[in-house]
């Protein structure tokens, strides 16, 4: 093990670790164990397949997925052309250094354990966390739950060894809620998957606190593709979290996750997001759920980092009384990209959803709101309501909204609220007459511009995002 | 005991030429009036001396207590003791007043060094019963959807937790009814005096009658032309600011 290329400040003070990128802007020289190549062909999907020793109807799933990944073209033809950039014959698929995740930190190899511990995670887990898996390259590195959790009944495993352990549960769920061919990359990932949580809440138990998975990007020139499938069963509820972050590498990086939500009559399901990956990683994630009678599913998603960030959060509410919320927000500094939104699909009854959504736009960051609502004819008593917000920061700032409302029948109801706003040198001055800097103004006003969302938020993580904010605007003020 | 001169200044938006040449000095504990008509350059005067990117300087120097503030960006004046009450203040939605306030109270603080949050309350809240100012303003918007004399309200206790050396006031009475006048001009009058020096902008002798200057002068065409007590704001409210330019036609005639 070779001493990490970069020294950041300790870690132990850091709240809620992963989220800060700059800290984790360092790399350990790990070796890997398997190693499934650069390029993607038939060989790569069965070589992941075998190292896992995956059941021969898991392969024949993974090779027809490949099958669709390369039939299907790039979806160039209303996203961004920077997609073309991605050359997926240089990317690595598979890099794991054992296939077990372990139970306790000691066990877990030094070189790998010192980068979670840098990250804080052990620090976090025994704070405030009821269970955690931290993924590093394509395999979990660790998983643990608490034992009183764990004596519910709750399973909270990587994809293998929910695969593996609880079968009969995994595969009526899995890849339900998200097919392979729903869009090119999650074909892609449902052919090279590996890594990712799977949760399973029995009936009626309430996870305390909340489950967290981080995801650790370590190597170049690689794809991770982590799989997540959440479970919860009748009237359970549970809060998941993800981190994630990547050393800053001159070639670009794939991430491309599937993430499939099942919320049973009257579960509860909340999946918070904290995305801040270094911004040479393309972020091409798919996450919807599903939610039945009286059930509800939120998505908290924020994204700060990577080069490029697509994922449309959605939910499709099956049952009847069922709730779906999206609560976003994406910030696009110079040379990002974040194009992001949120679906609700509402097919019964009664059914209501909410989507709130705020960009903001720094220098030559873009950012992109894309929304579907649809609300069939047949159904009655359902309600939409859209919000998106977009703040500029530069003159040269861009923002674009792509709303898609499709409300059939007059027994529902559905309103979309849109605005853009600028941060004004006179807001800016009024500011600093007060004795602000120029770079604690826009913190300021990005933060004010995010404040009744952000409370939403869990505490540790509206704090350290607030953090972030401030950094990012120290860095955009010449 | 401290010293804001204004010494020649000249300021120009684009190629024009507003202020030309205005020289005023004003210490510790003094209310000095600036009085005028329209479009004579007093509001000009105020945002430049706070640094507004907009106006350029063109000539002269101001200097605070000997040093000169022009080559500092706007928030270093306001750090160094400059404080300027705006005709039209922002507003800053999401960011309560409270939260606002503490920004800018921790950024005079020395890097590393943390704010005493509950020391910072009870200041707060003893300025707020100083100024009669209801506990629940503090936690809405900064002037987001506020009326008039709530805006006027804000900048006056904004003030009053900054505790700066020299407060330029740009037209505070504008837009503002009696009863709002009042409060305004009670909050400033039971901040004036001790350390607090005030240059105060108004373009009608009423808000005189309720804070009573120690200065009067009147600016015309980018310049002061006439300076006396508070009897000169009777005067001119008597006679007009018509009287102040056949004088000034006279005398250069």
């Amino acid at each position: 093990m070779k001493p990490p290329s970069e020294i950041d400040s300790a870690v132990a003070d850091n709240p809620v670790a992963g989220i800060d990128q700059s800290r984790g802007d360092f790399k350990y020289d790990v070796t890997y164990e398997f190693d499934a190549g650069t390029g993607l062909n038939e060989n790569t999907v069965r070589y992941i397949s075998q190292v896992k020793k995956e059941e021969p109807w898991l392969l024949e799933f993974r090779l027809k997925a490949l099958q669709t990944f390369l039939e299907k073209p790039l979806p160039t033809h209303w996203a961004t052309k920077d997609l073309e950039n991605i050359n997926f014959d240089k990317i690595r698929y598979y890099l794991a250094s054992g296939q077990k995740p372990k139970r306790t930190w000691d066990e877990v190899p030094d070189d790998i354990k010192q980068t979670f511990e840098r990250l804080g995670i052990p620090e976090q887990e025994r704070k405030f966390l009821a269970g955690v898996e931290a993924q590093f390259d394509s395999e979990a590195a660790y998983s643990n739950i608490k034992e009183a959790v764990a004596k519910q009944g709750v399973i909270f495993v990587n994809s293998t060894e929910g695969l593996r352990e609880h079968p009969e549960i995994f595969r009526k769920f899995f890849g339900k809620v998200i097919p392979t061919g729903d869009n090119k990359f999650s074909a892609l990932n449902s052919a090279v998957f590996s890594g990712g949580s799977f949760i399973y809440v029995p009936p009626g138990v309430k996870v305390s606190h909340p489950l967290q998975a981080y995801f650790r990007i370590n190597a170049e020139n690689f794809g991770q593709f982590e799989r997540t499938l959440i479970i919860a069963d009748e009237g359970a509820e549970v809060v998941y979290m993800e981190g994630c972050t990547a050393p800053k590498f001159s070639t670009s990086t794939l991430h491309s996750a599937v993430v499939e939500l099942v919320a049973l009559k009257g579960a509860k399901i909340q999946y918070i997001t904290v995305q801040n990956w270094a911004n040479n990683v393309f972020n091409l994630v798919t996450k919807r759920g599903v939610a039945h009678e009286d059930a509800e599913i939120k998505w908290i998603d924020c994204n700060i980092g990577s080069r490029l960030t697509m994922k449309y959060p959605g939910v499709v509410l099956k049952g009847e009384r069922a709730r779906g919320e999206v609560l976003s927000i994406a910030l696009a500094n110079d040379g990002q990209h974040q194009d992001t939104g949120a679906k609700m699909i509402h097919a019964a009854n009664h059914t209501t959803s909410n989507v709130i959504a705020k960009s903001i736009s720094v220098g030559q960051g873009r950012s992109t709101y894309r929304g579907v609502v649809h609300i069939p004819k047949h159904l009655r008593g359902c309600k939409n309501n859209t919000e998106c917000d977009a703040l500029l920061i530069n003159a040269n700032s861009r923002t674009d909204t792509y709303p898609a409302i499709s409300v059939r029948g007059d027994r529902n109801a559905t309103q979309h609220e849109a605005s853009v706003s600028k941060v004004s040198e006179d807001m800016i001055f009024y500011m600093q007459s007060r004795g602000l800097t120029e770079a604690q103004a826009m913190s300021l006003a990005v933060n004010g511009f995010i404040n009744d969302l952000a409370r939403q938020f869990p505490m540790e993580y509206s704090v350290e995002l607030k953090r972030l904010i401030d950094l990012e605007m120290e860095g955009s003020v010449g | 005991m401290s010293k804001l001169e204004i010494k020649d200044f000249r300021v120009s938006i684009g190629d024009k030429p507003i202020v030309k040449g205005f020289n005023l000095t004003i210490n510790s504990g003094e209310v000095h009036a600036i009085m005028g008509p329209n479009g004579t350059g007093k509001s000009t005067l105020a945002k430049a001396i706070a640094g507004h990117p907009d106006y350029a300087v063109t000539g002269g120097d101001v200097l605070l207590d000997g040093k000169s503030v022009l080559a500092m960006e706007p928030d270093e004046r306001a750090r160094a003791g400059l404080f300027l009450a705006f005709q039209y203040p922002s507003e800053i939605p999401g960011v309560s007043i409270a939260n606002f306030l503490r920004a800018a109270v921790q950024a005079r603080m020395a890097e590393g060094e943390e704010l005493d949050a509950t020391g910072y309350y009870k200041r707060l809240y003893s300025k707020m019963d100083l100024l009669k100012i209801d506990r629940k303003f503090t936690s809405r918007s900064v002037n987001e959807g506020f009326s008039g004399g709530e805006k006027k309200r804000c900048e006056i206790l904004q003030m009053a937790m900054l505790e700066p050396k020299f407060a330029l006031m740009d037209e505070t009475d504008s837009g503002l009814d009696i009863d709002a006048l009042r409060i305004v001009a009670d909050g400033v009058n039971a901040l004036r005096g001790g350390q607090l020096g005030i240059m105060l902008i108004t373009h009608y002798q009423r808000l005189l009658d309720y804070i009573v200057p120690d200065f009067v002068h009147v600016m015309y065409d980018g310049r002061l032309v006439k300076s006396g007590d508070k009897s000169l704001a009777l005067e001119l409210e008597a006679k007009g600011y018509d009287w102040v330019k056949q004088e000034l036609a006279a005398a250069s005639a």
